[in-house]
């Protein structure tokens, strides 16, 4: 059941927002030890917002949007008076002062927040495996990861622990772990959504989406968190059109390109092949044309993104140094040292791979060769996007090279993980707005993910083109069981 | 010109200065914290200040405004796209550990201006020095060491925020100063043009003017450039100057005696007036500066451009030239009437209301400014208005009054202001300037005085100065003197 039937039954009086959300409360208390989604849940603010609408109603007030629907929030999102950990040792205590802009707007449209979501520590990894607090687990086979980063919102979602959730999107950290979970992911255009309270990573690539079982429910989200923000200069200030409504726009006639490149793509699973290929099938037959397009610098993007993501990161985590808030080493004798091992004791091996990384690219002497190179090529890949855009609606292409790996099965090798996000890098290196919809699945009952990527601000084209399949395709009616209480059994 | 070159031969030095001016704005250059002096601290601090995970900096418009007409005002060219850039270094004054800055496309370049270099004992000459760039950026917090009166026994630092944030322009000159006093001359200019345009107190004693020198020396004009050594903490003019004078000689010295210049930093000692080694610099740091992905392009076009150069004020030079040509005043009395706005701006009033030029700048430059800087008085809350000033120099230009009077009457115009033609009028000071009523005391004076008019008529010419003070001392200074002078003389002779 989606947000807009939640909304018509909680306006009919049919379901209360306290039982709803206590509902959900319950899944997490019932799921939550194997999925490991939440690092924290805020049961009891959840059931005061909750009772807060409840009376409103009673009143007779009329509810905003999302009265009553309970979310969860990545916890690299800032909520005030709320932990905000980013999934690190480092602000294992941080308690920010201030709301982030997008969780801001959710309050305000009636959602109630159910708890923070764990991630890859400051959003750095594919599988949550960098937590500090540990890894989520894939609902669909709590032996697999759920993808990430932001793979315990993508899980919370898939386990019916919530009715959707906010991530955040620097390489794929919304769409990627989508794909694994078997949900909706979207990553809307740069500068779409606010970054005000989203704790950095990559600042010239970081967005806020949702995560949703619908697209209708993504177009929701995406309706209330878009639009600008007087806090955040990057944010675009272009009126935020009704999204909802374009999902109804027929597709018949619309030119879907099928990027050549992703399908030639190294490591590619033949069954993720196999699938998103139906799919565009299934597209062909609701009236869409398939046309063949060539982005050849979309495989560059990963090469370009670990260069340009660590450098903005290596400034962005700079200010985590012990002094203001944060993890501070005991016993340093002197700032230096102070510094030092405050970072080398807050952050974990992936993020300090990162720092370094970064580091050396804006070096004297490696700029050139390296932040300068990437930034030249990432122009280049928006350019291939520019020219296929002027020939096609939107691009399809596979979400993730393959579906949800195990526990550990890229431990030693980081390269092999960074390849995860070999698809849907580009779309952040060109700022382009781009969407993962479940499409299938693979032997092991694994979920599989299509990826649509629009033009600049063409989300409604996307929604449209995402809902049609969805809509048609059907695939989403399964639901993950392996290991958890099945979620009708809970839902009235 | 040039004394210090000529002095040392063949030597010549190289200065050039980099220039940090606290631009004025009541909040800071990314939020909207205030950026009020001399409070608590840690009072004027906001998460973003303090560079609080999640928070985005949003450029103060006001910042850009002023940044544009320093910029203007120094005859730069504005850039129509420039961007922000984060300087990375780690320093605990440093919230985020990078400042944000402008580095390679700063808003303004390639500019001038004109310094008029005065010193005791030689001539002043006018000088046009180049300016590399202006950018704008973010000031630093402060250190404050603990736990001893000495920085080298402190056991802890305490940081204060408050300066944080501060929006500052940076301003940096061409290789084109000499010496240590067209250093400290073209700095007073810069803090002169700040204060025209009302963008920065300069104050420099709270910081808010901060002049570091680079140094170099080298045999004449057409050597290569000697090595530089850059010199902090200097907190006014005259250290500025002195710091680049012993910096040069001891440069000199160590050529000469076959010892190194090493590049350096060094910081000027006020107490014993001399420069120490504060850490050596070699090469470069290392930055890693690149584009601040937070902040997007800052565009300036034309039109806003020159819109906001059409709100200059006319800057110190054009009103040094345009006193000393149109108002026929002193290269000196132009240059002090016009270091301070408000001076000038008293000046021009008096000026406006009918007064000779020379006669409001004698009186404005002597015992107004001496009564202003004496009570700490601003001119714009002087009681005694400039039309009022006109109207005293116009009554002692038309002969009313002498200016003895004038001088007697000033202190309870200063304080109280008024009407120097009531005054006068109320208190019967006007001048006598009847010849009759002139005669008349002067016969009665000779009559009195006998012997003195014998020694005068034999010869001792000198006795006219008595019998002009006894006039005065009798007419309560109101004679007229010329016409005093004049009927005396006639008299005498007999």
């Amino acid at each position: 059941m989606g947000i807009a039937e939640w909304r018509g039954r909680l306006q009919r009086g049919e379901v209360s927002a306290r039982e709803l959300t206590d509902q959900h409360l319950a899944r997490i208390e019932a799921v939550d030890g194997t999925v490991h989604a939440f690092l924290e849940v805020t049961a009891e603010r959840a059931r005061a917002d909750a009772d807060r609408i409840d009376a409103a109603r009673a009143a007779g007030e009329a509810l905003p949007p999302l009265a009553g629907i309970p979310l969860s929030i990545k916890d690299n999102l800032c909520t005030q008076g709320i932990r905000t950990t980013c999934s690190s040792r480092m602000l294992e205590s941080f308690v920010p002062p201030y709301e982030s802009t997008v969780t801001e707007r959710l309050w305000q449209a009636g959602a109630v927040l159910l708890g923070k979501t764990n991630l890859d520590e400051f959003a750095m990894g594919s599988s949550t495996e960098t937590s500090y607090f540990g890894p989520s687990r894939n609902p669909w086979d709590p032996e697999r990861v759920p993808g990430g980063s932001s793979g315990g919102s993508a899980a919370s979602v898939a386990a019916g622990e919530c009715l959707g959730s906010l991530g955040s999107d620097t390489g794929g950290s919304i769409r990627q772990p989508a794909s694994f979970c078997g949900v909706v992911g979207l990553k809307p255009t740069y500068g779409r959504v606010s970054r005000w309270g989203l704790v950095a990573f990559a600042s010239s690539l970081d967005q806020v989406g949702p995560f949703t079982t619908s697209v209708a429910d993504a177009a929701e989200l995406l309706q209330v968190i878009a639009g600008a923000d007087p806090r955040d200069s990057t944010c675009l200030k272009a009126p935020v059109p009704d999204y909802t409504a374009a999902l109804q726009q027929p597709v018949a006639g619309l030119r879907v390109g099928i990027v050549r490149e992703c399908f030639e793509a190294e490591g590619l699973d033949p069954a993720v092949k196999a699938s998103v290929m139906a799919a565009a099938e299934q597209l062909q037959a609701l009236g869409c044309e398939l046309v063949d397009v060539s982005c050849p610098r979309f495989n560059d993007g990963i090469a370009t993104y670990y260069v340009i993501a660590p450098s903005e990161a290596s400034a962005n985590l700079a200010r985590y140094d012990g002094v203001k808030y944060g993890h501070r080493a005991e016993g340093a004798t002197s700032l230096a040292e102070m510094t030092a091992r405050s970072r080398a004791e807050g952050f974990g091996d992936e993020v300090q791979r990162r720092i370094l990384i970064g580091t050396y690219a804006l070096s004297a002497g490696y700029v050139d060769a390296y932040y300068r190179k990437a930034q030249q090529v990432r122009t280049l890949i928006r350019r291939d996007f520019d020219r296929a855009f002027e020939t096609v609606d939107v691009l399809l292409t596979p979400t993730a090279p393959t579906t949800a790996f195990r526990f550990g099965a890229h431990a030693d090798d980081p390269l092999a993980m960074y390849l995860a996000d070999l698809l849907t890098i580009p779309a952040n290196m060109a700022g382009l707005p781009a969407i993962n919809v479940p499409c299938g699945f693979d032997a092991q009952g694994l979920p599989i993910g299509l990826q649509l990527i629009g033009a600049v601000l063409q989300e409604p084209r996307l929604l449209q083109v995402a809902h049609h399949y969805e809509q048609a395709a059907r695939v989403m009616d399964r639901r993950p069981q392996a290991g958890l209480v099945p979620e009708a059994s809970l839902l009235p | 010109m040039a004394g210090q070159v000529a002095q040392q031969g063949d030597w010549e030095a190289v200065i050039g200065l980099e220039t940090h001016v606290q631009l004025g704005t009541a909040s800071k250059i990314f939020t909207c914290a205030s950026t009020a002096f001399g409070d608590d601290p840690n009072t004027h601090i906001d998460p973003v200040v303090c560079g609080l995970p999640g928070t985005l900096p949003v450029l103060n418009q006001t910042v850009l405004e002023y940044a544009v007409k320093a910029a203007l005002a120094l005859n730069l060219r504005i850039a129509e796209h420039s961007k922000f850039d984060r300087k990375q270094y780690f320093y605990p004054d440093l919230p985020k550990n990078y400042q944000i800055s402008q580095y390679d496309e700063p808003i303004a370049e390639d500019g001038w201006i004109e310094v008029e270099v005065a010193e005791k004992g030689k001539d002043t000459y006018v000088k046009k020095i180049g300016i590399e760039r202006l950018h704008m950026e973010e000031d630093a917090g402060k250190l404050v060491h603990a736990g001893s009166d000495r920085l080298a026994g402190s056991t802890h630092s305490l940081v204060d925020y408050n300066r944080a944030g501060v929006a500052l322009a940076e301003i940096v000159s061409k290789p084109d100063l000499r010496t240590g006093r067209e250093a400290a001359e073209y700095a007073s200019e810069i803090r002169r043009i700040m204060r025209y345009l009302g963008v920065s107190d300069g104050n420099m004693q709270e910081g808010s003017l901060r002049c570091d020198v680079n140094i170099s020396v080298r045999r004449g004009p057409d050597a290569p450039f000697g090595t530089k050594v850059e010199i902090k903490n200097m907190n006014s003019f005259s250290a500025i100057q002195k710091a680049c004078d012993y910096e040069i000689q001891r440069q000199i010295k160590a050529y000469e005696s076959g010892e190194p210049v090493v590049q350096e930093t060094r910081l000027w000692d006020e107490g014993k007036q001399l420069t120490k080694s504060m850490r050596s610099k070699e090469g470069s740091s290392d930055y890693r500066y690149f584009p601040e992905p937070d902040l997007g392009p800052i565009e300036v076009s034309a039109e806003r451009r020159e819109s906001w150069r059409a709100e200059l004020p006319e800057l110190p030079a054009a009103k040094r030239h345009r006193y000393a040509e149109q108002l026929g005043l002193s290269q000196y009395d132009a240059r002090v009437l016009t270091d301070e706005r408000p001076m000038a701006d008293y000046f021009e009033a008096v000026v406006a209301a009918g007064a000779d030029p020379k006669a409001a700048a004698n009186w404005i430059t002597g015992d107004i400014a001496a009564h202003v800087n004496a009570n700490r008085l601003s001119y714009a809350q002087l009681p005694f208005r400039p039309e009022q000033l006109a109207e005293m120099v116009g009554m002692i230009e038309g002969g009313v009054i002498s200016g003895k009077i004038a001088k007697e009457i000033l202190p309870g115009l200063l304080e109280q202001g008024g009407s120097p033609k009531a005054i006068v009028e109320e208190r019967g000071l006007g001048m006598i300037s009847d010849p009759a009523a002139i005669t008349a005391i002067v016969e009665e004076l000779l009559a009195a005085h006998p012997e003195e008019v014998e020694a005068f008529r034999g010869g001792k010419t000198k006795l006219q100065g008595f019998f002009v003070g006894q006039l005065m001392k009798k007419t309560g200074g109101k004679a007229d003197p010329k016409l005093a002078n004049q009927i005396l003389s006639q008299k005498l002779k007999g």
